[in-house]
Protein backbone atom coordinates (compact mmCIF):
# COMPACT_ATOMS: atom_id res chain seq x y z
CA UNK A 1 0.00 0.00 0.00
CA UNK A 2 1.46 2.95 -1.14
CA UNK A 3 0.71 6.36 0.73
CA UNK A 4 1.72 9.24 2.41
CA UNK A 5 3.68 12.04 0.66
CA UNK A 6 7.15 12.33 1.68
CA UNK A 7 9.67 15.59 1.21
CA UNK A 8 13.16 15.40 0.86
CA UNK A 9 14.72 18.92 2.10
CA UNK A 10 17.84 20.79 1.32
CA UNK A 11 20.05 22.45 3.86
CA UNK A 12 23.48 23.55 3.37
CA UNK A 13 26.29 23.98 6.31
CA UNK A 14 23.00 23.57 8.85
CA UNK A 15 20.42 25.75 7.28
CA UNK A 16 17.64 24.81 4.96
CA UNK A 17 17.64 26.17 1.82
CA UNK A 18 14.40 28.51 0.73
CA UNK A 19 13.27 25.60 -1.66
CA UNK A 20 12.98 23.05 1.64
CA UNK A 21 10.16 25.82 3.01
CA UNK A 22 8.17 25.88 -0.64
CA UNK A 23 8.44 22.10 -1.23
CA UNK A 24 7.12 20.93 2.74
CA UNK A 25 4.28 23.88 2.53
CA UNK A 26 3.51 22.11 -1.17
CA UNK A 27 3.76 18.90 0.69
CA UNK A 28 1.21 20.06 3.42
CA UNK A 29 -1.32 21.39 0.76
CA UNK A 30 -0.89 17.70 -1.61
CA UNK A 31 -1.14 15.16 2.06
CA UNK A 32 -4.54 17.44 2.98
CA UNK A 33 -6.00 16.61 -0.41
CA UNK A 34 -4.81 13.42 -0.75
CA UNK A 35 -6.08 13.18 3.24
CA UNK A 36 -2.72 11.58 4.10
CA UNK A 37 0.52 12.23 6.00
CA UNK A 38 3.25 14.48 5.45
CA UNK A 39 7.11 12.95 5.93
CA UNK A 40 9.84 15.17 5.83
CA UNK A 41 13.13 13.88 5.68
CA UNK A 42 15.99 16.07 6.44
CA UNK A 43 19.57 14.52 5.65
CA UNK A 44 23.06 16.23 6.78
CA UNK A 45 25.86 16.06 9.31
CA UNK A 46 25.10 17.17 12.92
CA UNK A 47 21.51 18.37 11.76
CA UNK A 48 19.68 17.04 14.52
CA UNK A 49 18.70 20.51 15.99
CA UNK A 50 17.94 22.49 12.50
CA UNK A 51 15.10 19.96 11.95
CA UNK A 52 12.71 21.91 14.16
CA UNK A 53 12.65 24.79 11.60
CA UNK A 54 10.76 22.90 9.20
CA UNK A 55 7.50 22.31 11.82
CA UNK A 56 5.75 25.64 11.08
CA UNK A 57 5.06 24.86 7.33
CA UNK A 58 2.80 21.38 8.64
CA UNK A 59 4.73 18.58 8.94
CA UNK A 60 3.30 15.44 10.66
CA UNK A 61 6.61 14.00 10.96
CA UNK A 62 10.50 14.97 10.45
CA UNK A 63 12.97 11.85 9.64
CA UNK A 64 16.38 12.84 10.73
CA UNK A 65 18.95 11.54 8.83
CA UNK A 66 22.34 12.15 10.75
CA UNK A 67 25.37 10.76 9.71
CA UNK A 68 29.06 11.90 9.24
CA UNK A 69 29.47 10.36 5.84
CA UNK A 70 26.48 12.69 4.91
CA UNK A 71 28.04 16.02 6.37
CA UNK A 72 28.87 16.92 2.11
CA UNK A 73 26.07 16.46 -0.22
CA UNK A 74 27.42 13.46 -2.26
CA UNK A 75 24.82 11.77 -5.10
CA UNK A 76 25.69 8.22 -3.95
CA UNK A 77 25.27 8.31 -0.10
CA UNK A 78 21.87 10.86 -0.31
CA UNK A 79 20.65 8.64 -3.23
CA UNK A 80 21.14 5.36 -0.95
CA UNK A 81 19.30 6.69 1.90
CA UNK A 82 16.73 8.45 0.29
CA UNK A 83 16.15 4.98 -1.57
CA UNK A 84 15.93 3.63 1.70
CA UNK A 85 13.45 6.02 3.30
CA UNK A 86 11.19 5.72 0.78
CA UNK A 87 11.23 1.89 0.73
CA UNK A 88 10.52 1.90 4.45
CA UNK A 89 7.73 4.68 4.24
CA UNK A 90 6.23 3.55 0.29
CA UNK A 91 5.05 6.95 -0.14
CA UNK A 92 2.57 7.31 -3.08
CA UNK A 93 4.15 11.14 -3.83
CA UNK A 94 8.20 12.56 -3.28
CA UNK A 95 9.09 16.13 -3.43
CA UNK A 96 11.92 17.71 -3.70
CA UNK A 97 12.93 21.00 -4.84
CA UNK A 98 14.45 21.56 -8.00
CA UNK A 99 17.90 23.02 -6.95
CA UNK A 100 21.23 21.93 -8.83
CA UNK A 101 21.50 20.00 -5.47
CA UNK A 102 17.82 18.57 -6.26
CA UNK A 103 18.21 17.69 -9.25
CA UNK A 104 21.34 15.57 -9.29
CA UNK A 105 19.52 13.59 -6.36
CA UNK A 106 16.48 13.27 -8.37
CA UNK A 107 17.39 12.35 -11.40
CA UNK A 108 19.33 9.40 -9.83
CA UNK A 109 16.75 8.28 -7.17
CA UNK A 110 14.51 8.10 -10.03
CA UNK A 111 16.87 5.54 -11.77
CA UNK A 112 17.85 4.17 -8.75
CA UNK A 113 13.51 3.40 -7.89
CA UNK A 114 12.93 2.99 -11.71
CA UNK A 115 10.18 5.46 -11.01
CA UNK A 116 8.58 8.70 -13.04
CA UNK A 117 10.38 11.78 -12.20
CA UNK A 118 8.39 15.15 -13.29
CA UNK A 119 11.97 17.75 -13.18
CA UNK A 120 10.63 21.11 -12.53
CA UNK A 121 7.30 21.12 -11.54
CA UNK A 122 5.17 24.70 -11.35
CA UNK A 123 2.13 23.30 -10.89
CA UNK A 124 0.30 19.94 -9.24
CA UNK A 125 -3.43 19.28 -9.76
CA UNK A 126 -5.46 16.50 -8.05
CA UNK A 127 -8.68 15.82 -10.10
CA UNK A 128 -11.08 12.81 -8.64
CA UNK A 129 -7.61 11.38 -7.26
CA UNK A 130 -5.65 11.46 -10.14
CA UNK A 131 -2.53 13.99 -10.33
CA UNK A 132 -1.73 16.05 -12.94
CA UNK A 133 2.10 18.00 -13.21
CA UNK A 134 2.58 21.05 -15.26
CA UNK A 135 6.12 21.16 -15.87
CA UNK A 136 7.59 23.62 -18.18
CA UNK A 137 9.19 22.35 -21.81
CA UNK A 138 11.93 23.93 -24.36
CA UNK A 139 13.21 26.53 -21.47
CA UNK A 140 9.70 27.45 -20.78
CA UNK A 141 8.25 28.14 -24.72
CA UNK A 142 5.32 25.58 -23.33
CA UNK A 143 3.66 23.97 -20.49
CA UNK A 144 3.12 20.22 -20.33
CA UNK A 145 0.44 18.57 -17.93
CA UNK A 146 1.96 14.79 -17.65
CA UNK A 147 0.86 12.44 -15.50
CA UNK A 148 3.23 9.49 -13.89
CA UNK A 149 2.47 5.52 -14.24
CA UNK A 150 3.10 3.97 -10.94
CA UNK A 151 4.49 4.67 -7.35
CA UNK A 152 6.40 6.27 -6.14
CA UNK A 153 6.20 9.70 -8.52
CA UNK A 154 9.04 11.55 -7.60
CA UNK A 155 8.22 15.48 -8.12
CA UNK A 156 11.20 18.02 -8.39
CA UNK A 157 9.64 21.36 -7.79
CA UNK A 158 11.18 24.80 -9.02
CA UNK A 159 12.85 26.94 -7.05
CA UNK A 160 10.15 30.14 -6.23
CA UNK A 161 7.07 29.53 -7.63
CA UNK A 162 5.14 27.48 -4.80
CA UNK A 163 4.11 29.56 -1.68
CA UNK A 164 5.86 28.98 1.36
CA UNK A 165 2.67 28.70 3.77
CA UNK A 166 2.25 27.97 8.03
CA UNK A 167 0.38 25.14 9.31
CA UNK A 168 -0.03 24.45 12.64
CA UNK A 169 -0.06 20.29 13.19
CA UNK A 170 1.69 17.78 15.39
CA UNK A 171 4.64 16.93 14.42
CA UNK A 172 6.90 13.93 16.36
CA UNK A 173 10.55 13.98 15.22
CA UNK A 174 12.08 10.86 14.38
CA UNK A 175 16.36 9.54 13.78
CA UNK A 176 15.99 7.79 10.66
CA UNK A 177 18.50 5.16 11.14
CA UNK A 178 21.26 5.38 8.08
CA UNK A 179 23.39 2.66 6.68
CA UNK A 180 25.47 4.04 4.18
CA UNK A 181 28.95 3.22 2.71
CA UNK A 182 31.71 6.07 1.63
CA UNK A 183 30.59 7.42 -1.32
CA UNK A 184 32.78 7.16 -4.25
CA UNK A 185 33.28 10.61 -4.92
CA UNK A 186 35.11 12.99 -2.09
CA UNK A 187 34.64 16.78 -2.23
CA UNK A 188 38.01 18.69 -1.85
CA UNK A 189 37.02 21.61 -1.79
CA UNK A 190 33.95 23.91 -1.13
CA UNK A 191 33.57 27.90 -2.27
CA UNK A 192 30.72 29.49 -0.67
CA UNK A 193 29.67 32.77 -2.09
CA UNK A 194 29.44 35.80 0.21
CA UNK A 195 26.27 36.06 2.39
CA UNK A 196 24.78 39.08 0.88
CA UNK A 197 24.64 37.86 -2.99
CA UNK A 198 21.18 36.81 -3.97
CA UNK A 199 20.62 33.69 -5.67
CA UNK A 200 19.21 34.52 -9.39
CA UNK A 201 16.63 31.23 -9.14
CA UNK A 202 15.57 32.56 -5.63
CA UNK A 203 15.67 36.34 -5.37
CA UNK A 204 12.26 37.77 -5.48
CA UNK A 205 13.32 40.88 -8.14
CA UNK A 206 15.51 40.57 -10.83
CA UNK A 207 16.99 43.64 -12.65
CA UNK A 208 18.79 42.12 -15.50
CA UNK A 209 20.75 43.54 -18.18
CA UNK A 210 21.44 43.18 -22.07
CA UNK A 211 23.16 44.24 -25.17
CA UNK A 212 21.90 47.82 -24.19
CA UNK A 213 24.54 48.05 -21.44
CA UNK A 214 27.37 48.03 -23.33
CA UNK A 215 28.84 46.11 -20.67
CA UNK A 216 28.51 48.63 -17.90
CA UNK A 217 26.21 47.07 -15.20
CA UNK A 218 26.42 49.62 -12.24
CA UNK A 219 23.44 51.08 -12.49
CA UNK A 220 21.33 47.61 -12.83
CA UNK A 221 23.87 46.43 -9.75
CA UNK A 222 22.70 49.40 -7.53
CA UNK A 223 18.64 48.99 -8.07
CA UNK A 224 19.13 45.26 -7.63
CA UNK A 225 20.90 45.83 -4.29
CA UNK A 226 18.74 48.66 -3.23
CA UNK A 227 16.09 45.80 -3.97
CA UNK A 228 17.53 42.87 -2.56
CA UNK A 229 17.77 41.15 -5.51
CA UNK A 230 19.63 39.63 -8.15
CA UNK A 231 21.34 40.60 -10.71
CA UNK A 232 20.28 38.93 -14.71
CA UNK A 233 21.84 38.89 -18.27
CA UNK A 234 21.20 38.28 -21.81
CA UNK A 235 22.93 35.58 -23.32
CA UNK A 236 24.66 38.01 -25.63
CA UNK A 237 25.83 39.75 -22.79
CA UNK A 238 27.27 36.46 -21.24
CA UNK A 239 28.90 35.66 -24.95
CA UNK A 240 30.57 38.94 -24.84
CA UNK A 241 32.16 38.61 -21.10
CA UNK A 242 30.43 41.28 -19.81
CA UNK A 243 29.01 38.65 -16.78
CA UNK A 244 29.26 34.78 -15.74
CA UNK A 245 27.54 32.30 -17.05
CA UNK A 246 26.36 31.94 -13.71
CA UNK A 247 23.75 34.89 -14.59
CA UNK A 248 22.64 33.85 -17.98
CA UNK A 249 18.57 33.72 -18.24
CA UNK A 250 17.35 32.17 -20.76
CA UNK A 251 17.04 28.69 -22.75
CA UNK A 252 20.77 28.19 -22.21
CA UNK A 253 21.10 29.62 -19.19
CA UNK A 254 18.75 30.07 -15.82
CA UNK A 255 15.21 30.40 -16.07
CA UNK A 256 13.37 32.69 -13.38
CA UNK A 257 10.40 33.04 -11.74
CA UNK A 258 10.80 36.44 -9.09
CA UNK A 259 7.66 38.27 -7.99
CA UNK A 260 9.50 41.26 -10.63
CA UNK A 261 11.50 40.97 -13.68
CA UNK A 262 13.15 44.51 -15.23
CA UNK A 263 14.67 43.70 -17.89
CA UNK A 264 16.97 46.56 -19.38
CA UNK A 265 18.31 46.97 -22.66
CA UNK A 266 16.78 43.87 -23.30
CA UNK A 267 15.61 43.08 -26.68
CA UNK A 268 13.97 39.87 -26.48
CA UNK A 269 15.21 37.13 -28.26
CA UNK A 270 13.01 33.78 -28.48
CA UNK A 271 15.46 32.26 -25.96
CA UNK A 272 15.57 34.86 -23.26
CA UNK A 273 11.83 35.27 -23.52
CA UNK A 274 11.63 31.64 -22.97
CA UNK A 275 14.10 31.89 -19.42
CA UNK A 276 11.85 34.90 -17.82
CA UNK A 277 8.27 34.24 -18.90
CA UNK A 278 7.12 32.95 -16.08
CA UNK A 279 7.88 35.85 -13.58
CA UNK A 280 5.12 37.14 -12.09
CA UNK A 281 5.82 40.79 -13.28
CA UNK A 282 8.17 42.33 -15.99
CA UNK A 283 9.11 45.61 -16.63
CA UNK A 284 11.05 46.38 -19.87
CA UNK A 285 13.28 49.41 -20.27
CA UNK A 286 14.33 50.00 -23.75
CA UNK A 287 15.40 52.43 -25.99
CA UNK A 288 13.66 50.94 -29.47
CA UNK A 289 10.06 51.16 -29.52
CA UNK A 290 9.81 48.10 -31.37
CA UNK A 291 11.70 45.92 -29.18
CA UNK A 292 9.87 42.08 -29.07
CA UNK A 293 10.40 42.30 -25.16
CA UNK A 294 7.61 44.87 -25.15
CA UNK A 295 5.11 42.35 -26.02
CA UNK A 296 6.06 40.18 -23.15
CA UNK A 297 5.95 42.97 -20.62
CA UNK A 298 3.31 44.26 -18.35
CA UNK A 299 4.59 47.97 -17.93
CA UNK A 300 7.03 49.50 -20.30
CA UNK A 301 9.31 52.61 -20.65
CA UNK A 302 10.56 53.73 -24.15
CA UNK A 303 14.08 55.25 -22.84
CA UNK A 304 18.18 55.32 -22.64
CA UNK A 305 18.32 52.58 -19.59
CA UNK A 306 21.01 54.80 -18.23
CA UNK A 307 18.94 57.75 -17.75
CA UNK A 308 15.73 55.72 -16.41
CA UNK A 309 17.28 53.21 -14.23
CA UNK A 310 19.33 55.60 -12.17
CA UNK A 311 16.43 57.81 -11.71
CA UNK A 312 14.50 54.76 -10.49
CA UNK A 313 16.82 53.36 -7.49
CA UNK A 314 16.20 57.15 -7.04
CA UNK A 315 12.65 56.68 -6.61
CA UNK A 316 12.28 53.65 -4.84
CA UNK A 317 15.10 54.66 -2.23
CA UNK A 318 12.35 57.79 -1.38
CA UNK A 319 9.82 55.26 -1.47
CA UNK A 320 11.82 53.18 0.72
CA UNK A 321 12.83 55.89 2.90
CA UNK B 1 41.53 7.25 -22.28
CA UNK B 2 38.10 5.65 -23.83
CA UNK B 3 35.62 8.52 -23.98
CA UNK B 4 31.60 8.11 -24.71
CA UNK B 5 30.03 11.24 -25.38
CA UNK B 6 25.98 11.54 -25.18
CA UNK B 7 24.26 13.83 -27.96
CA UNK B 8 21.21 14.80 -28.72
CA UNK B 9 19.05 16.48 -31.94
CA UNK B 10 17.13 19.36 -30.58
CA UNK B 11 14.88 22.36 -31.70
CA UNK B 12 17.42 25.60 -32.74
CA UNK B 13 16.97 27.37 -29.54
CA UNK B 14 15.49 30.31 -32.15
CA UNK B 15 12.63 28.26 -33.27
CA UNK B 16 9.21 29.54 -32.64
CA UNK B 17 7.99 25.98 -30.81
CA UNK B 18 3.78 25.24 -31.79
CA UNK B 19 1.91 22.68 -30.63
CA UNK B 20 0.96 19.90 -33.02
CA UNK B 21 -2.72 18.90 -33.81
CA UNK B 22 -2.76 15.80 -30.91
CA UNK B 23 -2.25 18.51 -28.40
CA UNK B 24 0.67 16.24 -26.82
CA UNK B 25 3.63 16.64 -29.57
CA UNK B 26 5.25 19.36 -30.97
CA UNK B 27 5.15 20.70 -34.72
CA UNK B 28 8.20 19.33 -36.86
CA UNK B 29 7.53 20.51 -40.01
CA UNK B 30 9.17 24.27 -39.65
CA UNK B 31 12.24 23.46 -36.78
CA UNK B 32 15.80 23.34 -37.53
CA UNK B 33 17.43 20.64 -35.93
CA UNK B 34 20.89 21.51 -34.10
CA UNK B 35 23.47 19.76 -31.46
CA UNK B 36 21.92 20.12 -28.29
CA UNK B 37 24.12 22.80 -27.10
CA UNK B 38 25.09 21.64 -24.03
CA UNK B 39 26.30 18.35 -25.45
CA UNK B 40 28.66 20.85 -27.91
CA UNK B 41 30.09 21.54 -24.59
CA UNK B 42 30.77 17.77 -23.61
CA UNK B 43 31.82 17.21 -27.86
CA UNK B 44 34.46 20.09 -26.73
CA UNK B 45 35.56 18.77 -23.39
CA UNK B 46 36.03 15.13 -24.67
CA UNK B 47 37.93 16.47 -27.05
CA UNK B 48 40.16 18.46 -25.05
CA UNK B 49 41.05 15.47 -22.87
CA UNK B 50 42.17 13.33 -26.11
CA UNK B 51 44.30 15.49 -26.76
CA UNK B 52 45.65 16.18 -23.18
CA UNK B 53 46.18 12.29 -22.81
CA UNK B 54 45.37 10.91 -26.10
CA UNK B 55 42.54 7.91 -26.80
CA UNK B 56 39.70 7.78 -28.14
CA UNK B 57 36.05 9.85 -28.56
CA UNK B 58 33.00 8.16 -29.36
CA UNK B 59 29.73 9.67 -30.19
CA UNK B 60 26.06 8.13 -29.42
CA UNK B 61 23.64 9.07 -30.29
CA UNK B 62 19.58 7.93 -30.44
CA UNK B 63 16.71 9.23 -32.69
CA UNK B 64 15.41 8.69 -36.27
CA UNK B 65 17.51 8.83 -39.46
CA UNK B 66 18.36 12.56 -39.46
CA UNK B 67 19.68 12.33 -36.11
CA UNK B 68 23.25 11.04 -37.82
CA UNK B 69 23.55 14.88 -39.17
CA UNK B 70 24.50 15.74 -35.29
CA UNK B 71 27.02 12.59 -35.06
CA UNK B 72 28.74 13.75 -38.41
CA UNK B 73 29.24 17.10 -36.88
CA UNK B 74 30.73 15.59 -33.67
CA UNK B 75 32.65 13.56 -35.64
CA UNK B 76 33.80 16.82 -37.75
CA UNK B 77 34.68 18.70 -34.72
CA UNK B 78 37.28 15.66 -33.94
CA UNK B 79 35.45 12.60 -32.62
CA UNK B 80 36.90 9.05 -33.90
CA UNK B 81 33.59 7.19 -33.93
CA UNK B 82 29.88 7.36 -34.04
CA UNK B 83 27.37 4.85 -32.46
CA UNK B 84 23.38 5.46 -33.62
CA UNK B 85 20.59 4.00 -31.87
CA UNK B 86 18.23 4.00 -34.72
CA UNK B 87 15.11 1.46 -34.01
CA UNK B 88 11.17 2.82 -34.54
CA UNK B 89 10.57 0.63 -31.16
CA UNK B 90 12.45 2.94 -29.10
CA UNK B 91 10.31 5.70 -30.51
CA UNK B 92 8.62 7.96 -27.71
CA UNK B 93 10.51 6.35 -25.00
CA UNK B 94 10.54 8.54 -21.73
CA UNK B 95 14.08 9.93 -20.42
CA UNK B 96 14.63 7.10 -18.41
CA UNK B 97 14.09 4.53 -20.69
CA UNK B 98 16.45 6.36 -23.12
CA UNK B 99 18.88 6.20 -20.78
CA UNK B 100 18.68 2.06 -20.05
CA UNK B 101 19.27 2.15 -24.20
CA UNK B 102 22.31 4.77 -23.91
CA UNK B 103 23.49 2.80 -20.81
CA UNK B 104 22.84 -1.04 -22.63
CA UNK B 105 25.03 0.33 -26.04
CA UNK B 106 28.19 1.86 -23.69
CA UNK B 107 27.87 -0.92 -21.20
CA UNK B 108 28.80 -3.12 -24.61
CA UNK B 109 32.36 -1.54 -25.55
CA UNK B 110 35.62 -0.33 -23.06
CA UNK B 111 35.04 3.35 -21.51
CA UNK B 112 36.59 5.17 -18.76
CA UNK B 113 34.65 8.17 -19.10
CA UNK B 114 30.83 9.00 -20.43
CA UNK B 115 30.21 13.02 -20.98
CA UNK B 116 26.90 14.11 -21.49
CA UNK B 117 24.90 17.97 -21.51
CA UNK B 118 23.01 18.58 -18.53
CA UNK B 119 19.98 18.68 -20.15
CA UNK B 120 18.70 19.02 -23.40
CA UNK B 121 16.98 22.37 -24.21
CA UNK B 122 13.80 20.78 -25.82
CA UNK B 123 12.55 18.36 -23.10
CA UNK B 124 14.71 19.57 -20.27
CA UNK B 125 14.75 16.87 -18.09
CA UNK B 126 18.03 17.05 -16.25
CA UNK B 127 17.74 13.42 -16.35
CA UNK B 128 19.93 11.12 -18.89
CA UNK B 129 23.01 11.86 -17.83
CA UNK B 130 22.16 11.02 -14.36
CA UNK B 131 20.47 7.72 -14.99
CA UNK B 132 23.04 6.47 -17.01
CA UNK B 133 25.59 6.84 -14.35
CA UNK B 134 22.99 5.04 -12.32
CA UNK B 135 22.69 2.07 -14.83
CA UNK B 136 26.33 1.66 -15.48
CA UNK B 137 26.66 1.93 -11.40
CA UNK B 138 29.68 4.55 -11.86
CA UNK B 139 29.64 8.21 -10.03
CA UNK B 140 28.39 11.30 -11.66
CA UNK B 141 28.82 15.14 -11.46
CA UNK B 142 26.62 16.91 -12.88
CA UNK B 143 26.27 20.88 -13.72
CA UNK B 144 30.12 20.73 -14.32
CA UNK B 145 31.52 24.02 -15.58
CA UNK B 146 36.11 22.71 -14.71
CA UNK B 147 36.68 19.63 -15.15
CA UNK B 148 40.48 18.03 -14.88
CA UNK B 149 41.45 14.04 -15.81
CA UNK B 150 44.63 13.39 -14.73
CA UNK B 151 46.13 9.93 -13.55
CA UNK B 152 42.54 8.01 -13.45
CA UNK B 153 41.22 10.37 -11.69
CA UNK B 154 38.38 12.95 -12.47
CA UNK B 155 38.09 16.44 -10.49
CA UNK B 156 35.26 18.20 -11.18
CA UNK B 157 33.85 21.98 -10.40
CA UNK B 158 30.16 22.02 -9.63
CA UNK B 159 28.24 25.58 -9.26
CA UNK B 160 25.25 25.10 -6.63
CA UNK B 161 23.47 27.72 -5.59
CA UNK B 162 25.44 29.91 -3.80
CA UNK B 163 28.41 27.83 -3.62
CA UNK B 164 31.21 26.04 -6.03
CA UNK B 165 31.49 22.28 -4.64
CA UNK B 166 34.68 20.72 -6.07
CA UNK B 167 35.09 17.01 -5.84
CA UNK B 168 36.87 14.11 -7.08
CA UNK B 169 36.47 10.49 -8.15
CA UNK B 170 38.28 7.33 -9.68
CA UNK B 171 37.60 6.70 -13.21
CA UNK B 172 35.24 5.36 -14.42
CA UNK B 173 33.05 7.96 -13.82
CA UNK B 174 30.38 10.49 -15.82
CA UNK B 175 29.77 14.07 -15.65
CA UNK B 176 27.41 16.83 -17.44
CA UNK B 177 28.44 20.24 -18.95
CA UNK B 178 27.19 23.33 -17.48
CA UNK B 179 27.62 26.71 -19.37
CA UNK B 180 31.00 27.78 -18.92
CA UNK B 181 33.06 24.73 -19.46
CA UNK B 182 34.33 25.84 -22.36
CA UNK B 183 33.83 27.27 -25.91
CA UNK B 184 33.09 24.79 -28.68
CA UNK B 185 34.90 24.33 -31.32
CA UNK B 186 33.50 24.83 -34.79
CA UNK B 187 33.92 22.45 -37.54
CA UNK B 188 36.78 22.90 -40.34
CA UNK B 189 36.58 22.63 -43.49
CA UNK B 190 38.71 19.64 -43.50
CA UNK B 191 37.43 18.13 -40.73
CA UNK B 192 33.54 18.15 -42.38
CA UNK B 193 35.73 16.34 -45.07
CA UNK B 194 37.24 13.79 -43.09
CA UNK B 195 33.66 13.10 -40.61
CA UNK B 196 32.35 11.55 -43.99
CA UNK B 197 34.87 8.91 -43.85
CA UNK B 198 34.44 7.71 -39.87
CA UNK B 199 32.85 5.02 -39.06
CA UNK B 200 29.09 5.17 -37.67
CA UNK B 201 27.91 1.85 -36.22
CA UNK B 202 23.38 1.90 -36.01
CA UNK B 203 22.09 -0.36 -33.60
CA UNK B 204 18.72 -1.61 -32.40
CA UNK B 205 16.91 -2.96 -29.93
CA UNK B 206 17.97 -6.73 -31.05
CA UNK B 207 21.44 -5.03 -30.72
CA UNK B 208 20.86 -4.22 -26.71
CA UNK B 209 20.42 -5.91 -23.63
CA UNK B 210 17.25 -3.55 -22.99
CA UNK B 211 13.81 -5.46 -22.36
CA UNK B 212 11.39 -4.06 -25.46
CA UNK B 213 8.66 -3.78 -22.92
CA UNK B 214 10.17 -1.44 -21.33
CA UNK B 215 11.01 0.88 -23.93
CA UNK B 216 9.08 3.21 -26.55
CA UNK B 217 5.41 4.46 -25.49
CA UNK B 218 4.81 1.20 -23.23
CA UNK B 219 7.53 1.66 -21.17
CA UNK B 220 6.77 5.39 -20.21
CA UNK B 221 6.41 6.08 -16.97
CA UNK B 222 5.63 10.35 -17.75
CA UNK B 223 2.71 10.69 -19.95
CA UNK B 224 2.09 13.56 -21.54
CA UNK B 225 -1.62 14.77 -21.27
CA UNK B 226 -1.05 18.44 -22.90
CA UNK B 227 0.82 20.61 -23.98
CA UNK B 228 -0.07 24.36 -23.95
CA UNK B 229 1.61 27.67 -24.27
CA UNK B 230 2.33 29.91 -21.08
CA UNK B 231 -0.78 31.91 -20.61
CA UNK B 232 -0.98 35.82 -22.43
CA UNK B 233 0.03 38.65 -20.23
CA UNK B 234 -2.23 41.34 -20.57
CA UNK B 235 -1.70 44.33 -23.23
CA UNK B 236 1.87 45.80 -21.73
CA UNK B 237 1.13 49.36 -20.30
CA UNK B 238 3.70 51.93 -21.59
CA UNK B 239 4.39 54.96 -18.99
CA UNK B 240 5.74 57.60 -19.99
CA UNK B 241 6.69 61.09 -18.76
CA UNK B 242 8.49 64.69 -19.36
CA UNK B 243 11.81 63.53 -18.58
CA UNK B 244 13.50 60.51 -17.08
CA UNK B 245 12.97 61.58 -13.52
CA UNK B 246 9.14 61.74 -14.31
CA UNK B 247 8.88 58.18 -15.98
CA UNK B 248 11.19 56.43 -13.28
CA UNK B 249 8.82 58.65 -9.86
CA UNK B 250 5.49 56.80 -12.04
CA UNK B 251 7.14 53.38 -12.52
CA UNK B 252 8.03 53.48 -8.94
CA UNK B 253 4.95 54.28 -8.00
CA UNK B 254 3.42 51.28 -10.09
CA UNK B 255 5.98 48.78 -8.11
CA UNK B 256 4.93 50.09 -4.98
CA UNK B 257 1.63 50.64 -4.89
CA UNK B 258 -0.20 48.63 -7.92
CA UNK B 259 2.19 45.29 -7.77
CA UNK B 260 3.49 45.52 -4.27
CA UNK B 261 6.73 44.24 -5.00
CA UNK B 262 8.27 47.17 -3.36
Amino acid sequence: MTQGVLVICEQRDGAFRKISFEAVSEGRRLADGLNTDLTALVLGGDIADIAGDLEACGPDKIWVADDPLLMDYRTESYTTVCAQAIQSASPQVVLIGASAQGKDLAARLAARLDAGLVMDCIAIRLEDGQLTYTRPMSGGKILADVSITGTPQLVAIRSNVMPITKSSHACTTETFDVQVDEPRTRVVDKKVESGDKVELTEAAIVVSGGRGTGGDYAAIEELASLVNGAVGASRSAVDEGWRPHSDQVGQTGKVVSPSLYVACGISGAIQHLAGMSTSKNIVAINKDAEAPIFAKADYGVVGDLFEIVPELTKAVRQIKE
Amino acid sequence: MEIVVLVKQVPDTESIIQIGEDNVSIKTDDIKWVMNPYDELAVEAALQIKEAQGGTVTILSMGPDKTVEVIRTALAMGADTGVHINDPATVGSDALSRAKLLAAAIRARPFDLVIAGMRAVDEDNYQVGAAVAEYLDIPQFTQVTKVVVENDTIKCHQVVEGATVVAEASLPALFTTQRGLNEPRYASLPGIMKAKKKPIETLTLADLDVSPETVGPAGRKINVTALRFPPEREPVKMIDGENAADIASKLATVLHEEIKVI
